[in-house]
């Protein structure tokens, strides 16, 4: 265990920001922390969570990956793959740092390997922040997340003045290793954890019952008639899929510049009219079908195809900024009923 | 703002096919001169346009946008020019208001007779953009010519 | 005025007046309620609440609801008794099949305001005279409600509902020195480099999430340009900085003259973009420009883009008013 005086925080960030890009949670212009590169004079958030989920540094909304420029018949095909440098992400929170070993069995690990985001896992270091203040809307224990013990290269616990830093593995390691860090005893964090851990007791969610979900739950739920309900005033947004640490769809565009045609990727969101849409028709037709896929998704199909990990990390930002207030909380409560 | 002497502008000059755009062939005819950089595209009548072709013209290169319509009074179609020139006056006022540079839109009247008067405007314009400089506030960088 | 509401709803439903009630139903914590349809009075009974924090404006799902079978009472807050009338207006609402109950409010409160005055992990609140007493994960909190409202709440233009079958409470009057116009003045007196500056601070973090739109009343699209592959424009995310700033400047555009200002956009952006900014600033110049106008405060008026009048200000005029040349 190593520690900081959290005054000291920003000479230990210049230390990492001279060797490579580091993002802390700043924050932004909407008063809501977001995930900005470190510049001298920058100061980190202390709210709960970024409105927007880490997993904007390894799966952008917008990457670029092909560009065709034509010449007469001639078509030169150019990689357009922005150039991609080391770099360090502080402050993540033990949900969205769950979410990245979701997101790796669908990406890094899959066969073929999305090389466009495994290059961005390998090159970023995750330092995880423990939460000193959960709120309301958090129900990451309910997926066997423990906000105490976050996990990450290296994690960090904030103890009365002081930081406390933990690696977990070689990557956290090279990271501290020469950082103007003092050394701790390795209980320094007890402390910490169990103030968490008692607020994390009060917390309004922590009996979310999840048994009646999960791998080869389809036939049980698929045609529950409360789907209609629960999907009436859903208004077909983007905004939970977007916001989600978890949400992994995607769509592939190409943009004529005029000189040049751009091929890239952005994120989708199955709540769009527009969602598996094919030539031969739309097989999600009403916003009832594809609201079901989604949390069917999380909450089933990713269970089948993962044993049984949910993909859903119960960081709370649905419930937090839906318009209309409807998210998986909802949707596990009344289908959870329903089965009793 | 910096006075770039090697720099030409891109203007598009959306011209009703009525007035303006007969303004344009008589000082053609007439030769008097106006800047090669002016692309003029014809519509039926200044009502036509919609302000998303604004905006596209900025995003595929134009530093600036000019509507040339009939005098109000003498639409070929009555009343069109009216509604262009609340829905301009308004579509110029949003830019201003996000930071564009005000000089960069403009609306002329010019009729069939004009074509001193259309030359002229055209003059003026690319003096003005020149002036500003590229726009680089509504541009794409994905349409910048290579 | 709560137990009213609910007992109302039942009345209407049991004495046929309406077929469904649409109103909000409980959530999980007191202050997320989600829009909902009732069709019987045990329904209604087990879930329906109207709180303090039923802002969510329900005029925009009568464009569905007024469609079907049948009759559905709705309750409107004088801000959405403005969409209502505006959606009579553009004929996308069969008023035949709507039984209207107006609302008087007072300000409704909005968590985000809440949790933006710092305070965090609210397990109840209730109100006080002019004040908020809440129950936190970190112990009891105090604050006035004003600090609780949203923006559109602080600026409120109206406290009349303007089309209702019933009245719930005594129907207010309009507020002409709200000052809803006071921050874009601040806006346009900046110079044009400072204004760029806050707007891309604001519009770079825009995530597309296409809230805004689709809350809003005033978009009522089948087809949006924006979804519209043919229109070239469709966008599902902004690729660039120039397309962050289209959707906007083209939404705000559409909606001229017909927003009622009810403020829903800036309510559930997740980014917190201020984006009543954009439309108060259409609002103000066509009032300044071209005589006032409030879209959805009556029948007859003709919007401003629909209308002209042969003496119109020339486009030249935003040369002369407010902000400097840098």
């Amino acid at each position: 265990m190593k520690k900081l005086l959290k005054t000291d925080l920003d000479t230990l960030f210049q230390a990492i920001a001279s060797r490579q890009t580091l993002y802390i949670p700043v924050e932004d212009a909407g008063k809501q922390a977001a995930f900005i590169p470190y510049a001298p004079g920058l100061v980190m958030s202390t709210a709960l969570n970024t409105a927007r989920s880490a997993k904007d540094l390894f799966f952008p909304q917008v990457e670029s990956l092909v560009n065709f420029r034509m010449d007469g018949k001639h078509i030169e095909i150019v990689s357009a793959e922005a150039e991609a440098k080391p770099f360090v992400l502080f402050g993540v929170r033990a949900c969205d740092a769950r979410s990245f070993d979701i997101l790796d069995r669908v990406f890094y690990d899959a066969e073929p390997q999305d090389t466009f985001y495994a290059r961005r896992r390998d090159l970023g270091t995750v330092v995880t922040l423990a939460c000193s203040a959960p709120e309301e809307t958090c129900f990451c224990t309910a997926f066997g997340i423990d906000p105490a013990e976050p996990a990450g290269d290296v994690s960090v616990w904030e103890s009365g003045d002081s930081c406390l830093f933990r690696a977990n593995t070689e990557k956290g390691e090279a990271l501290l290793r020469d950082l103007p860090l003092e050394d701790a005893s390795d209980g320094a964090a007890d402390a910490a954890k169990d103030a968490i851990r008692k607020i994390t007791d009060l917390l309004p969610l922590k009996d979310l019952d999840l048994t009646p979900f999960g791998a080869g739950k389809t036939q049980t739920f698929f045609d529950d008639p409360a789907w209609a309900s629960l999907s009436e005033s859903c208004v077909g947004c983007g905004t939970c899929t977007f916001v989600c640490p978890t949400c992994q769809c995607f769509d592939i565009r190409d943009f004529d510049g005029g000189k040049e045609i751009r091929r890239y990727r952005c994120w989708d969101s199955c709540m769009y009219s527009d969602f598996t849409q094919m030539s031969a028709g739309q097989p999600r037709p009403t916003q009832k079908e594809r609201f079901r896929q989604r949390f069917m998704h999380k909450l089933v199909y990713y269970p089948d195809m993962h044993e049984g990990l949910f993909s859903c990390v119960g960081c709370g930002r649905c419930l937090q900024k839906c318009p209309i207030h409807m998210n998986i909380v909802k949707v596990i409560r009344t289908l959870g009923e329903e089965t009793k | 703002m910096q006075v770039n002497e090697a720099f030409t502008p891109t203007i598009v000059a959306f011209c009703c096919n009525w007035c303006s755009y007969a303004g344009a062939d008589l000082s053609g005819n007439n030769r008097l001169s106006y800047p090669a950089n002016v692309k003029i595209i014809r519509i039926p009548c200044s009502c036509r346009l919609n302000p998303m072709f604004v905006l596209r013209a900025f995003q595929r290169g134009a530093d600036g946008v000019i509507l040339c319509g009939c005098h109000p009074g003498d639409c070929h179609y009555s009343t069109g020019n009216y509604y262009a020139r609340r829905r301009m006056t308004l579509l110029f006022s949003m830019l201003d208001y996000l930071g564009i540079e005000r000089e960069r839109t403009r609306v002329e009247w010019v009729s069939a007779a004009e074509g001193a008067k259309f030359a002229q405007t055209m003059n003026e314009f690319v003096e003005t953009v020149t002036a500003l400089g590229e726009n680089r506030r509504l541009e794409d960088f994905r349409c910048k010519v290579r | 005025m709560q137990g009213q509401i609910k007992e109302k709803a039942i009345a209407l439903l049991r004495s046929g007046a309406a077929d469904r009630v649409l109103g909000w139903k409980l959530g999980e914590f007191f202050y997320d309620l989600t829009p909902a349809v009732f069709r019987t009075p045990e329904e209604v009974e087990r879930d329906f609440v109207f709180s303090v924090f039923s802002g969510p404006n329900l005029s925009k799902y009568l464009i569905e609801e007024s469609k079907k079978e049948g009759r559905v009472a709705a309750f409107l807050k004088p801000c959405d008794s403005y969409s209502f009338v505006q959606l009579q207006k553009e004929h996308r609402i069969a008023r035949e099949n709507v039984y209207a109950v107006g609302v008087a409010c007072d300000g409704m409160c909005d968590m985000k305001s809440i949790r933006a005055h710092g305070v965090k992990g609210v397990l109840s609140a209730r109100q006080e005279g002019d004040k908020l007493l809440l129950e936190t994960l970190y112990g009891p909190a105090e604050m006035d409600k004003r600090d609780a409202l949203p923006e559109r709440c602080l600026h409120c233009k109206s406290k009349k509902v303007v089309d209702f079958d019933e009245m719930m409470g005594e129907n207010g009057t309009e507020c002409p020195d709200c000052g809803r116009f006071d921050e874009v003045e601040r806006l346009e007196a900046l110079s044009a480099q400072e204004r760029f500056d806050f707007w891309r601070g604001h519009f770079s973090r825009c995530i597309r999430c296409n809230a805004c739109r689709n809350v809003c009343p005033a978009c009522s699209c089948v087809k949006c340009v924006f979804d519209n592959p043919d229109s070239g424009v469709a966008q599902k995310a902004a690729a660039s900085d120039f397309e962050e700033n289209n959707f906007h400047i083209i939404r705000a555009y559409h909606v001229a003259g017909r927003c009622t200002d009810c403020g829903e956009c800036s309510r559930v952006c997740p980014e917190s973009i201020p984006l009543h900014l954009l439309n108060r600033k259409f609002i103000k110049d066509m009032n300044e420009l071209y005589g006032a106008y409030q879209a959805g405060a009556d029948f007859d008026s003709c919007p401003p883009i629909m209308d002209f009048r042969q003496d119109d200000a020339e486009p030249s005029v935003i040369y002369a008013r407010g902000g400097d040349r840098a």
